[in-house]
């Protein structure tokens, strides 16, 4: 007991308990927050599905939409958008949005895949707009990444950095990271352009050109891609490189000088 | 005298020399030809004072070195040519795009020469620390005081070289002509040609006509590894030769004085501790330039004019003025004319204000002292609390503008808005360097009368006695003499008088303005507000020899 | 006088000497003075000055380090032999690096290290630690030295007639004021002058909007509602030697507002159908500005923040660029295409003295 109270007053202890405190309020914020659920059946063919589509609109997107989907002063219209949009905006989670800030982030979705489909067959009921695309569109067998990486910084690394680490836009929206979006998605928001971002129909960017572009992401923004240089900072450039250079560039010199000017140790007296 | 000696030589007058040994040979030979032994009689125990913030100035000295050896090692590889090629080396995601020479040279050492990328990425790691180093051994003479006589002209020798080594990493890291680096030129001719008169014409002649020409990366090639370096070595041997001869300043402490200096001696404690943190900080950098990657120009991209991407910054160094031009607003004046571009000139002559700024504070501060003499005690900052005050506010401005500069990836990282960011830093540029001030001035005003406090009083102890009437008083230890001296030694200057303005016949003297302008300002500096006035020994006496009334 | 010291009372006024004196620097014990400089402190043996056996230890660990930097140097030698270049291994937690760069890195890093740290640690524990004061002198010269300095310079320049021969100083002067001059006029060369450049760009009337991307010419319809293209004037090889210095200035950025939406008079009699053609070149500085929000039909420039509402006549609404993004006169051609109706009408890009 004694020791514990000694130890009580050791600079750091204040830091161990509040580390301690931090701990366990995440455990226990982890173990009592109610677990996203958001299921319903599933249905299938195409005007069975838009009509099960028709019905989870009417109760998850409605409100802000209209109830045809012509739009309201809370959410744009959806006539034309196409399935494309709604599998982008559903599928990342962005839509339904969960309260009006800048822009509407990404977030664990709340429908499934089949949900989705059906959504999106009513929607693109609602006027004609670009479709899913599929797997030979997104993924082709054959793609040019170094000519992804030319259409890449004319058209994306503007608001996307470089290599897709993205950044800001005025008034606290801001172009994502690429680097965990799927491939499909990263096609559908080039095709319809989500929210903030421009567009790039395919008399823009032809669909070679964007299979092009993720490729490209992919050799520079993705689990697989290499750093050969060492670990990246994040990507961000000279900020982070600066920031680094102080903090443990220079951090290391002067613990180092700390060490060399510092006088040896004394023989005790005895 | 030469022919004197050979002569005794050659007379086999000095037994000596035949059984001398080889090493004592050679420094004959030297000495008879160089006069090493004169030089080595005044250096070679020269003393070296221990403390770690001296070294500072040595971290930039050997990030310098590292950064000329490995700079020599990548002109061996590189090709500053704008010529456009097309692609075809290792780097495959780069198959086919068209490209400089400059920039396909930079992918040949990056994944063609073995080694290559290590010596960039030690290149650029070095450049970034020595700049930072260089700064931060700025902030440590500026803060100790060490610009004082005798030191001020070493001081600007240092301040020229922070700056020179600011714009040879401006021409350095623009020399792949990748797109990031290149925005940075084009961010460059967009502010020379707001320079009213001759903007246009600075521009025409740098760029070899308009941007970016053809000729940028080859004359920014030669300012960069020929004039700039060129004239900082020069200045870094002056600069060390200064050292040399004002001998190092030192802290106040028992058996130092402004007439000693007192440490090891340089051969052989200084020989291996400066030796061998050459090799400390070469070995440092390595590592760093093993496990963390810099500037990897491949996935930037070579440089187009119509392309761009977003975290277009500068190095570190350079971000202050980035953020002096992200937060100016768009002040633009037509007269006869004639465009006054303020929106981006403003901020271009105030780069140069920002850096005078700390750079002449040196000869403000001897002026309104008029202090003559040498100094090479050490102040501690507490002791100079509007120096200090001053230095932080500085910091704290440089600090706000280089916020400024990275306003998208402190928008993006903290959730704010851009334009939420640029606003705090237009007013922070105003109310932080003030705010900063008055505090810091007040944080010192309290040191010292923490430390009058404890030379009066003694440390406490820690310990609770209980007097005999009841009172519990805690027990002051007494500090020793050579505590007592480190807390006194420092000087306090009284604050200059206008003496009467009439003289002893009556007769009106003149006191001109900038008299008046210096007596405020030394008022300000060493007024009642401005300083504690430090323990008298009467006051010591008095209390210790009253003991135990407290 | 301010450069007084505040502090007579320590000072005992006999010490006063006309420079580098100080408060009570001296190391004089004299007097009662409780403040005085004790002197240096008696030197205390370090555990290596006393015991042998420690000073082994510190032999070892010195020694040590050495053979470890020695090491260190073959494994740079042996990964420089063994690692192909283009091997890229994982590291955690650093990621798929490259193994050439990290083995290099690391042993050479390892090697210089342990040198110094050799070099530290044998001056730390085993070279004296006995600390020494060295005597300063004060840099000014003696009243002597300076006299007689300014007596030879008296001598030298009398010798030189310089002050007496008016006419051999006055042509000098002139002789070295000159000559300078010759190298100012070689730097002419330097670049061509700036005229009228700055204010054309490679636009002319009639010339067809190529898309950057397809290299193929526009047509409006390919330019959807919300869509964002650029676009080069035809003609333009982007793999020719002057490309970058002509689409520095040539660079197009193309949208589709709802004409009804568009607030600016002339923007709207510029565009065709909606579709606005605006220089893609900042009046700020010249970045590339083309963060466009479609929403609300704002572009950004990612430099310095700059925000121009495209469906305003690209006005600046915030940040530091001066003016408005020039726009280029577009229409269609017989074939349907959209074509230039001209030059820019101003200079694009930043501005300058001259511009007006």
């Amino acid at each position: 007991m004694k020791k514990l109270s000694a130890r009580r007053r050791h600079p750091l202890a204040a830091l161990v308990v509040l580390i301690f405190a931090l701990a366990a309020t995440g455990g226990l914020y982890t173990a009592l927050a109610p677990a996203d659920e958001a299921k319903a059946a599933k249905g299938s063919g195409s005007s069975l599905a838009i009509k099960e589509g028709k019905k989870l609109y009417a109760v998850g997107c409605a409100s802000c939409h209209g109830t045809g989907g012509q739009g309201s002063s809370d959410g744009p219209s959806l006539v034309g958008v196409g399935a494309a949009a709604v599998d982008f905006q559903v599928g990342t989670g962005r839509m339904p949005a969960q309260k009006p800030e800048a822009q509407a982030p990404k977030k664990p979705v709340k429908y499934d895949q089949a949900e989705i489909d059906q959504l999106a067959a009513y929607v693109a009921s609602l006027g004609p707009g670009p479709n899913v695309p599929n797997k030979s569109q997104y993924d082709p067998n054959e793609s040019d990444a170094a000519a992804g990486g030319e259409l890449f910084r004319t058209n994306c690394a503007q608001c996307h950095n470089f290599t897709g680490e993205g950044g800001a836009l005025s008034k606290g929206k801001f172009a994502p990271d690429l680097g965990d979006v799927s491939k499909k998605h990263i096609y559908e928001a080039m095709q319809t352009g989500p929210q903030s971002m421009p567009s790039y129909p395919d008399s823009v960017i032809t669909e070679k050109g964007k299979g092009d572009i993720i490729a490209y992401l992919e050799t520079v923004n993705s689990e697989e891609s290499d750093s050969p240089g060492g670990y990246g900072l994040g990507g961000f450039g000279p900020v982070s490189e600066g920031l680094f250079a102080w903090v443990f560039g220079l951090g290391v010199m002067v613990a180092v000088a700390v060490w060399v000017a510092a006088r040896t140790a004394k023989a005790k007296k005895s | 005298m030469s022919t004197e000696s050979t002569t005794k030589q050659s007379g086999g007058e000095m037994p000596r020399q035949r059984k001398a040994p080889a090493g004592e040979r050679v420094a004959d030979w030297a000495d008879g030809r160089l006069g090493i032994y004169s030089l080595a009689k005044a250096n070679m125990r020269k003393i070296f004072p221990d403390h770690w913030s001296f070294m500072l100035g040595e971290v930039a000295l050997y990030s310098f070195i590292i950064v000329i050896l490995t700079g020599v090692y990548l002109t061996l590889f590189f090709t500053p040519s704008m010529a456009e090629i097309e692609y075809h080396g290792s780097y495959v995601p780069m198959h086919g795009i068209t490209m400089s020479e400059a920039y396909a040279s930079t992918l040949e050492i990056s994944f063609d020469v073995r080694g290559g990328l290590l010596m960039r990425q030690i290149h650029h790691w070095g450049a970034l620390i020595f700049v930072a180093a260089m700064f931060v051994h700025m902030m440590r003479v500026f803060f100790t005081g060490a610009f004082r006589k005798p030191r001020e002209v070493n001081w600007l020798f240092g301040f020229l070289l922070l700056v020179l080594g600011m714009f040879t990493g401006l021409t350095g890291y623009s020399l792949p002509d990748d797109l990031l680096s290149g925005t940075g030129i084009r961010f460059m001719e967009g502010a020379i040609l707001s320079v009213p008169v001759v903007g246009t014409y600075i521009s025409m002649f740098l760029f070899g006509g308009e941007f970016p020409g053809h000729d940028i990366i080859s004359r920014f090639f030669s300012i960069h590894v020929l004039l700039l370096p060129g004239i900082m070595l020069g200045l870094l041997v002056a600069h060390l030769i200064l050292v040399f001869y004002h001998k190092h300043t030192q802290f106040a402490g028992a058996g130092k004085t402004n007439r000693n200096v007192v440490g090891m001696p340089l051969l052989p404690v200084y020989m291996a501790k400066a030796g061998g943190f050459f090799f400390l900080v070469f070995g440092v950098i390595s590592m760093l330039a093993a496990t963390f990657s810099i500037n990897p120009v491949w996935v930037v991209g070579p440089y187009r004019s119509d392309q761009v991407s977003t975290n277009a910054q500068p190095d570190w160094y350079m971000g202050f003025s980035e953020g002096l031009v992200r937060i100016m607003p768009g002040w633009e004046i037509n007269i006869w004319d004639h465009t006054l571009v303020l929106g981006v000139f403003i901020p271009l002559m105030v780069l140069p204000l920002v850096l005078g700024a700390i750079a002449v504070y040196p000869f403000i501060e001897s002026w309104v002292t008029g202090d003559k003499r040498e100094h090479h005690i050490l102040d501690r900052p507490r002791n100079a609390p509007t120096r200090t005050a001053f230095g932080a506010a500085w910091i704290a401005w440089y600090f706000v503008m280089l916020i400024g500069g990275g306003n998208d990836l402190w928008a993006t990282h903290f959730h704010l808005s851009i334009n939420a960011i640029t606003w705090f830093v237009r007013i922070g540029f105003f109310v932080v360097p003030v705010i900063t001030f008055v505090i810091t001035k007040r944080i010192c005003m309290g040191l010292q009368r923490h430390d009058k406090e404890k030379v009066l009083h003694g440390r406490e102890s820690g310990i609770i006695k209980r007097l005999p009437h009841g009172e519990f008083v805690e027990v002051h230890e007494r500090l020793s003499q050579e505590d007592l001296h480190t807390l006194t030694a420092h000087e306090q200057y009284s604050p200059e008088e206008i003496g009467p303005e009439t003289d002893e016949q009556g007769v009106r003297r003149k006191v001109g303005r900038s008299e008046k302008l210096r007596a405020k300002l030394s008022k300000g500096f060493y007024g009642e507000n401005s300083q504690v006035a430090k323990p008298t020994v009467e006051e010591y006496e008095e209390i210790t020899s009253g003991h135990g009334h407290h | 006088m301010s450069s007084e010291t505040g502090s007579h009372d320590n000072v005992p006024d006999d010490e006063k000497l006309p420079r580098a004196h100080e408060g009570h620097g001296e190391t004089a014990t004299r007097g009662e003075d409780p403040f005085a400089n004790p002197g240096l402190p008696p030197h205390e043996n370090r555990v290596q000055d006393v015991d042998e056996r420690a000073a082994k230890r510190s032999e070892r660990t010195v020694a040590l380090f050495f053979t470890v930097s020695m090491l260190a140097t073959v494994g740079f030698i042996a990964s420089y032999v063994a690692f192909p270049i283009d091997k890229i291994i994982h590291v955690w937690p650093l990621g798929d690096i490259s193994a050439l760069n990290f083995s290099l890195g690391l042993t050479l890093g390892l090697a210089l290290f342990c040198i110094g740290a050799g070099a530290v640690h044998w001056a730390r524990t085993l070279m004296s630690d006995v600390e020494i004061a060295d005597d300063r002198h004060p840099i000014e010269a003696e009243p002597e030295v300076r006299a007689k300095v300014m007596e030879d310079f008296r001598q030298g320049a009398k010798e030189s007639q310089l002050g007496r021969r008016k006419l051999v100083r006055n042509t000098m002067f002139g002789a070295m004021a000159l000559v300078p001059l010759s190298g100012v006029v070689l730097l002419r060369d330097l670049g061509p002058l700036p005229k009228d450049k700055l204010r054309h760009t490679l636009w002319a009337k009639g010339k067809l909007l190529v898309n950057e991307n397809t290299d193929e010419p526009l047509r409006p319809e390919d330019i959807t509602m919300g869509s964002l293209a650029f676009a080069r004037p035809e003609g333009l090889d982007p793999h020719s030697e002057d490309y970058n210095t002509e689409i520095a200035k040539a660079a197009l950025m193309l949208v589709r507002i709802e004409p009804d939406d568009i607030k600016d008079k002339q923007s709207l009699d510029w565009s065709y159908q909606g579709v606005l053609a605006y220089s893609k070149i900042c009046t700020h500085v010249g970045c590339p500005v083309s963060l466009y929000e479609q929403q609300t039909h704002h572009v950004l420039c990612p430099c310095h923040q700059s925000t121009f509402d495209l469906a305003d006549g690209a006005k600046v609404l915030f940040g530091p660029a001066g003016h408005p993004l020039p726009q280029l006169k577009i229409s269609v051609n017989k074939d349907g295409y959209l074509e230039a109706q001209g030059d820019f009408a101003e200079p694009v890009g930043p501005s300058f003295w001259e511009r007006g």
